[in-house]
Formats: C-alpha cells, structure tokens, sequence
C-alpha cells in the first residue's frame, strides 16, 4: 500500500472532472446555497443583535459563519450525495468483490476520488455563494494569505473525516440489508453535530463542550475557527484544532481499514 | 439439444432464437432445415399473406393516419469549457403513412434512425414539430389521456409493472385505472393469462420475474382495456428462445382474432417474418421502404449464415453458391443467399466434410438495411 | 439547516394480498364508467380532468402504500427517522431561545405558531407533491414515457411517484408545535380565527404545492436543477419558520407580492398575534390566503403544460 503519487493524483482528478460535467446541478446547487445564506444569515442578524458576542463571535464573524457554511456545505459531504450510497449500491451488488481485488487499495481509492470531488465543490460550489455573501453583508474575512491557506488545510482534513465517516457507512453494507435507515441518521447527527445548524459554540454548557470534541465538529466548525482566527489564543491553539482534526482523520481512517478487513474476510468467506 | 429444436420449430413453424439453433450432426438437419426453408420461402404458417399494403390508399378507414410528420431536436453540444454550440437534429424528417384497423406493420431501422421518436409521437409522448398525426381520429398530443384509452403499449425495456408487487395487483390496478369493467377484465386477463402462460407468475411479485417472464407480463398489461392498436417497441430482445416463441404466437392470434393492430419496432428480423405482413424502413428520419417483407429481402439481396463446426481446422470449404466469410480453428462461417434453402447445403457440407455441429444465423436487420443501400 | 427530503427508502419487497379493492377513492367511481364501452370518450372538461388527476393519484398512491407497508419496522424507522431530521429546524430555534427571550420581537411561542403553520403546509405538501423533484430523474430515466401513455392526467402520476406516507413525520412534528405554541398563545379567538387555523394550513398547502409544479416544470427545461425547487420550498419553508420583522423589507415584499409565500403563515399569524403587517396589509388580508393558493396555480399550471410540451423524452 505505497503512495504512488501520480495515480492517486490521477484518481483525484477523475473525480473532479466527473463532477465537473454536472453543470447545471451545480449551478443549481450555488443558486441554493445563496438562498440559504441569506435566509439564514437573517435569522444570525437577529439573534447577534439581542445577543452581541454570542458564542465568543461578533456580528461579522457570525455572518462568515453562515456564509463559509454554505460554501463548504457541498464540499464536506454534510447532506449525502458523496460517495457512500455508490460503495453500498456496489456492496448490495456484489461488484465490491472485484473492486476488493484490485492492485489499487480500495479506501485509497475512494478516499482520492471523493477529495477529488470536494476539490471541485470547493470551487464550483463554494466561490460563487461566499463572493454573495461578501457583496451583500460585512463579513469577517481575513486578509493575510497564510491564514486562508491554513483553512484550506484545515478544509482538507475535515473533508478526510468526512469521507472516512462515510466510508464507514458505505461498508456498513456488508452487514445491513438496507443502507436507507443508516444514511438518514447519518445526516441528522452530520447536520446536528457539525456545526451546520448553528455553530457549536453557540451550544450550551456541558452539552456544548461534549459536542466540540465530537468528529463531526472536524468538518466545519474546526475550519471555520481557524478561518477566522477563533480557534483559541495564538499558535498553540492553531496546532490543536488542526491535531483535533488530523486525530480523527487517522482514528477514524484506521477504523475504516478494519472494517475493510473484516469485509474482505466477509467477501472470501462467502466467495464474493 | 435436440428437444430444443423441437419445441421451437413445433410451436412457430419456423427457426426460433435470434441467432442461432444447434442442431446435432446430420440427425436434424432434415427436420430443421425444412422448418427453415419454409419460413423463408412462403412465410406461409400465418396465412394471411393477403393484399399486403393496402395501406397508403386506406384514406378514410385508415386507423393510423400520419402525413408529413417532422420531429426537429435541439440539441446543445458542449465545444469547450463553456462554449456550447447549437445544432439542430432531424429526428423525423418529414414521413407520411396509414396503417388501416388490423394490419401488423414492422417498422425497423439502425439505431438512431427515428423509430422511437415516430412512436413517441404516435403515443402522445412527444408533440411533433410540424405535420398531421391521428389515431382513430384522435390527436395524440393534444388528447393524450383520451388516447390512452385506445392505444396498449410496451416498451422492451423498461416495465410499466409494480416491481415489488406481486404480477396480478399491477393488473388490479390497470383494470381500476383505465376503468375496465369487471367481466371484461376477467375475460381478457384470462386469455392473456392462458395463452402467455402467466398462471404461476400471478401471485410473484414482478422483481422476482425473469425478462421473458416479465416481458409476457408487460405485453398482457397493455392488452387489459381491449387496445385499438398495440405499440411494441423491441417486444424480443433480450427474450430466451421459448419466450420468443410464446409472445409471437400471442400476437399473431391476437391480431387474427380480435383485430388488433400491431406495429411493431424490432431489431429481429424474425420478428418481422413472423408476424409482419408489411415492413417500414426508416433512416435518418425519413421513409426509406413501406412494403412487403419479401420486397425487402429481393431488393436487399440479404445472405443468411451457416456455422459449421469440423473435427478439425479445415481449409476454407468450397460450395457453389456459397461464400466462407470467416475460419476460426473448426469452426467456418459460410454465407448463402436468404432466399435459398439451407437443406442441400447442409447435405452437402455433411457430405464432404467431418461435420460435427452446426447452427444457421439469420440475416440481421442492420445487414438486410445496409445491403438495401449497397444494391442502390 | 433545511435539511431536506431524507434519502429514499428502499421499497420493500410486496407480499401484499390479492388486488382486492381498497385502493380507497377510486373503486366507486370506477365502476360507473362501465357501461361505456369506450370511456375515453367522456368529456375532457378542466372539472373531470381534476378529478381524473385525483383519482388516479389515489391509485397510484395505494400501490406505493402497499410496496412499502410490508417492511413496517423499516417504516416506522423511517417515520422516527423523518421526524427527527425535520424536527432540527425547531431544535435550532429552541437552541437560540436558550440565549435569547425574543427574536426580532417575537417569543418562541409566538415564533411556534410560525413555524407549526408553515410546518404542516410543507410537510403536507411534501406528502402530497413532493416527488415532484423527481421530474429530472424521471425524464433521465425514461420512466415519464410511461406516464405519458397513462389515461390520467401526468402531473397527478408524477405527484403521486413513490408517494411514502414517512413524510407525515414533517406533518407530525408541525403539527404537535402548531398545537403547543396554540395552547400556550394568548389569542382573542372568534370563530373566524379558529377557522383561520385549518385554513391557513391548507391555503399554505395549496401555495407550496404550485411552487413545487412550477419547479417540477422547470426541469424539463433544465433537467439537473431539482436543487433550485429546493431553495424555493425547503427554502422558503426555512426563512417563514422565522419572523418577518428580522428580514429586509424588500424581501419581504419579494415573498408578499410575487412569489406570495407571506400568506402560508405571516400574514394569517401576524392578525391572530394582534401585531401589524411590516407591509402594511389591511387585517382581511389574513384571510386572503385560499385566494392566493388558488392564484398561484394557475401561472403554475401553465408552466406545467409548457414544460410537458416540451418534454423530449430520452433515446433515439
């Protein structure tokens, strides 16, 4: 299981090309996305105004909020339409057992392929909403490049912990019948847990800290912090919210491998 | 082997299977051979060879009526990045016809030729650019729902059956949709479920069925409400030998006893022999032939195939009349003209050589069209 | 946020016994049109054509019912499991009111009664229509061809296509908030605000719905954008479920006047609240609202007969 470089650069850019044909869904998906910005960026005005510095943020920074949400919506996988539903389609079928045969290591590959993805979402469906966001309100983005090139790391491994999420439920297909159940309640705790409904830090109490620790919260709420410098005091804090999500990345990633062993051993025991 | 060839000449009088029927040594090649050369020469067994088209001078008591039909797509094509060009495609260029009440006609074509889109616009599907169509009278676009009535149609491949139901509650709800009066139901559901064998299937539900099975199933749901015309787009392909054989003797009875009639797109000729008295060519959208089937054959001058397999590799076989289009190990490919018998070629290739099986291949429809434009 | 139509549910396999009747609304009417040997005769005016539509809906709907009531632990699942997911938006709500007494002026009770209104139209709606998002992948697949040779009105098919009764969870939780903000408001009621309640709730119904033919519509145009149908309903369902008083006059106005999904809930809640329309409405407008549902189908249902001319069905 070397990193051959090039190929897994090539699978990459397979899956973003394979998005890239879907314009109109994307230009449709922008169109929603901005629609959402606004009706939710509404309801962060009033409440930022009765609540000044609510959850540690001002009104600028809550509106970034909203509109970097929208824009890494489609690229983290929050509300499906990633890969798994494909992986537990091929598992239902049987096609998995020749993917598992494959020189190419399947997680590899499909983790590739859907970075691939988040790549073009990132651009095809992320600039135009934020660009709107910051023509019509006052947000809090940064001017010094570093840090934008910080969020795109952070960006990254929060689009990793997404995928290994998803990879884990895509292979819960060897042991469920039907992936419908699993999916849904994915994308409640994904859309709870993130930050997607309202930011963590708006969370209250006890219930609020246990919820920052939770992965999900690697996916936008991490990358968002440290977007807008949020994370906590100075550098100590950058390397913990970036250790926070490359931690999950890797637990959660080696959890998917095991699965993976356990499905091969599956798929050979009950020959394919 | 044997009992296969059996059955299926038994049934149709003619070879069945799309491509090929394995015969076992010289045993029977009497039996098989004779089946096959009759199909060819007479297409006697349905014996209603009659007026052929009387068709295009039906005028008044035509059922189908469609005169200078066009079907004009736009279509988009992306040049670069985001450069589109616009370009616009004759699907169907112009074609007029009648089909009068009773007739079955064949309307075949290479893929993309229009075929589809005519039926489409026959069924009230799509609205045609410019031109006059009518059904019994009927516009189809405009009176969709009143057409529906009148007009049973099947789609090879895709099922109007409720997947996960069992058969009969998809007819169940045929019969409450169209408002099927009960007894009328149950006579036609019972003739459907008799003479396409649909009696152990009633009660599976759809997904469970096989192609054939499902195909019958399809055929049998457009029939409920007593259709004027039956449209079958591919009714065949994909069908086993012995489904084949099933869904062509329903339709030729139905057409005999209760008049229906049938147009029917295929890819087999066999289809087209077999029921078809009348034959539409379409290509690029227009109207190419519109006559009988052996006018067809005559003007294409179409070969069929005899697949012979030696003992052994053999040099090229030589017969008169014939023409070995391809070796392959033992196993030779020999065309000869569609209109000739295969039984004295068989003789005498068993004669000659150490022949161990054999099979013979029916002239395709793609072929019969492209030898049609060759001879022009 | 907006979280939208969960992921389908695998239809089970059925078992369902016999095609006995009970397919509910149709079995009476079928049987009158016996005597016509040839019932596509009959007349086509708008009234039979609606009831047609509604006819057929209910036959297809009842076989979708059955396909799916033979997994009833994967339907029960999938009921919870629909509550939930649209439940969040209230959970949102009720998340910001732990910090806050009034947003933009209004309670969470009073915000209650916005959101349990416009709640139950959507998930009434999404009941009822809410597959018609799935026109684009319906014309993709080819499977509209077969609605096309249908003796019933194709709309009321596509409406009808995979109807799951799991959408009654949005229902369902609309409902209980509806009831608990009612419970808990201080309304002056009469008998024409009582009546006002049901009636809002099915005016917002019939608003949502022809928003929903009109997206339907457009993805004959263009067949990939089921997402911009979303933003109209799920994001308008969204921004209705907060007061008015927090959005820019200009939308408000947008939502008033042209695409009028003020009246689903604002307007009727704004009277029964006893506080001024932003926009100045007279008080009777609160009424208007079955009006304003039977206005927006019409341009809708033009749009709909366009589109299904349109329509260029898929393969040679």
């Amino acid at each position: 299981m070397r990193l051959h470089v090039p190929l897994w650069c090539a699978v990459a850019a397979g899956g973003f090309r394979r998005y890239a044909t879907y314009t109109t869904a994307t230009a449709a998906g922008v169109f929603t996305n901005t629609v959402f910005g606004f009706v939710i960026a509404y309801t962060y005005i009033a409440l930022w105004e009765e609540r000044p510095g609510l959850g540690g943020y001002d009104q600028a920074q809550a509106l970034t909020f909203v509109w970097v949400s929208q824009a890494l919506l489609a690229t983290s996988g929050l509300m499906g339409g990633g890969f798994h539903e494909e992986l537990q389609q091929r598992v239902r079928t049987g096609d998995i057992a020749v993917d598992l045969y494959r020189p190419a290591d399947l997680q590899l590959w499909w983790l590739f392929t859907d970075l691939g993805r988040a790549a073009f979402q990132l651009l095809g469906r992320g600039v135009v909403p934020l660009a709107v966001g910051a023509l019509a309100f006052e947000l809090a983005l940064p001017g010094d490049p570093v840090r934008w090139l910080l969020f795109l790391l952070s960006v990254l491994l929060g689009a990793v912990v997404s995928f290994a999420i998803r990879y884990l439920l895509g292979l819960a297909a060897f042991w469920l019948l039907d992936g419908s159940g699993v999916n849904l309640i994915a994308t409640v705790v994904a859309i709870f847990f993130s930050g997607m409904l309202l930011p963590l830090s708006v969370f209250p109490g006890a219930f609020g800290e246990f919820v920052r620790l939770l992965p999900w919260a690697a996916m936008l709420q991490v990358p968002l912090d440290v977007l807008m410098g949020t994370q906590g005091a100075g550098g100590a804090g950058l390397v913990r919210a970036l250790g926070f999500q490359l931690a999950w990345a890797l637990t959660l990633l080696g959890l998917g491998r095991l699965a993976q062993s356990a499905a091969t051993r599956k798929v050979v025991v009950q020959g394919g | 082997m044997d009992g296969t060839g059996d059955a299926a000449g038994d049934v149709t009088g003619g070879m069945e299977g799309d491509m090929t029927e394995d015969v076992a040594g010289d045993m029977a090649s009497d039996r098989g051979f004779g089946e096959t050369g009759r199909a060819h020469t007479g297409r006697g067994g349905t014996g209603r060879g009659g007026t052929g088209r009387a068709g295009t001078g039906g005028g008044g008591k035509a059922l189908i009526e469609v005169d200078g039909v066009r079907k004009v797509f736009e279509v988009r094509r992306r040049t670069g990045l985001m450069r589109r060009e616009k370009r616009e495609v004759r699907a169907v260029d112009g074609i007029s016809f009648t089909v009068p009440r009773g007739e079955m006609v064949g309307y075949i074509g290479p893929n993309g030729a229009g075929k589809s889109t005519t039926i489409k616009m026959l069924t009230g599907i799509l609205t045609p650019s410019a031109g006059r169509l009518r059904i019994a009278g009927i516009d189809p676009a405009r009176q969709r729902t009143r057409l529906a009535h009148r007009i049973g149609v099947v789609f090879g491949q895709r099922t109007t059956l409720w997947w996960d139901l069992p058969l009969k509650d998809s007819y169940g709800l045929m019969r409450r949709m169209y408002r099927i009066p009960e007894d009328r139901f149950r006579r036609n559901l019972r003739r459907c479920v008799d003479e396409l064998d649909l009696g152990d299937l009633l009660d599976v539900p759809v997904r469970q069925l096989s192609l054939g099975q499902r195909m019958r199933g399809d055929i049998a749901a457009a029939l409920l409400h007593d259709p004027d015309v039956l449209y079958l787009d591919e009714p065949t392909i994909g069908l086993d030998v012995v489904s084949k054989v099933k869904v062509r003797r329903f339709l030729r009875e139905l057409n005999a006893e209760l008049g229906t009639t049938v147009l029917l797109t295929t890819h087999d000729l066999q289809d087209i022999e077999q029921l078809c008295e009348r034959v539409m060519v379409i290509d690029h959208g227009r109207l190419m032939y519109d006559g009988p089937l052996a006018g067809l054959h005559s003007v294409g001058e179409s070969e069929r195939t005899l697949v012979v397999d030696l003992e052994r590799e053999h040099p090229p076989i030589e017969l008169p009349g014939t023409r070995t289009v391809k070796v392959e190990g033992p196993r030779q490919w020999l065309a000869f003209p569609a209109t000739a018998s295969a039984a004295p070629l068989v003789a005498e290739v068993a004669r000659r050589y150490p022949l161990v099986d054999l099979s013979v291949r029916e002239p395709d429809i793609e072929d019969v069209i492209a030898r049609m434009y060759a001879g022009r | 946020m907006g979280a939208g139509g969960p992921a389908g549910v695998g239809v089970a396999p059925g078992a369902a016994e016999g095609s006995a009747a009970g397919a509910g609304s149709g079995a009476g009417a079928g049987s009158g049109a016996g005597a016509a040997d040839r019932p596509g005769g009959r007349g086509a005016g708008p009234r039979s054509r609606a009831l047609d539509g509604l006819r057929g809906y209910g036959l297809i709907a009842m076989m979708w019912i059955r396909a799916t009531m033979t997994y009833r632990t994967s339907f029960a699942l999938m009921l919870v499991g629909n509550m939930a997911i649209t439940g969040l938006d209230f959970v949102a709500i009720y998340l910001m009111f732990r910090h806050v007494d009034v947003l933009g002026g209004f309670t969470l009770p009073e915000i209650a009664l916005l959101y349990g209104l416009c709640s139950t139209s959507f998930g009434l709606t999404d009941l009822l229509m809410g597959n018609t998002d799935r026109l684009g992948a319906r014309v993709r697949d080819g499977s509209l061809d077969t609605m096309l040779v249908r003796p019933v009105p194709v709309l009321a098919q596509v409406a009808a296509d995979r109807f799951a009764l799991r959408r009654l969870g949005r229902v369902v939780q609309g409902l209980a908030v509806l009831v608990w903000a009612l419970s808990v408001l201080d309304v002056a009621w009469t008998p024409g605000r009582v009546l006002l309640v049901p009636m809002t709730v099915l005016a917002g119904t019939a608003i949502f719905s022809a928003v929903m033919v009109a997206g339907a519509a457009f993805q004959f145009v263009a067949g990939d954008a089921a997402e911009v149908q979303n933003s109209f309903t799920y994001g308008g369902n969204t921004m209705l479920q907060y007061p008015p008083t927090i959005f820019a006059k200009d939308l408000l106005r947008a939502v008033t006047f042209v695409l009028p999904l003020a009246f689903v809930n604002w307007v009727p809640a704004l009277y029964l609240l006893g506080r001024p329309d932003p926009l100045g409405l007279p008080g009777w407008a609160a009424y208007a609202g079955p009006l304003v549902g039977f206005a927006v189908f019409v341009p809708a249902s033009l749009a709909w007969r366009a589109g299904v001319r349109s329509y260029r069905s898929t393969g040679s």
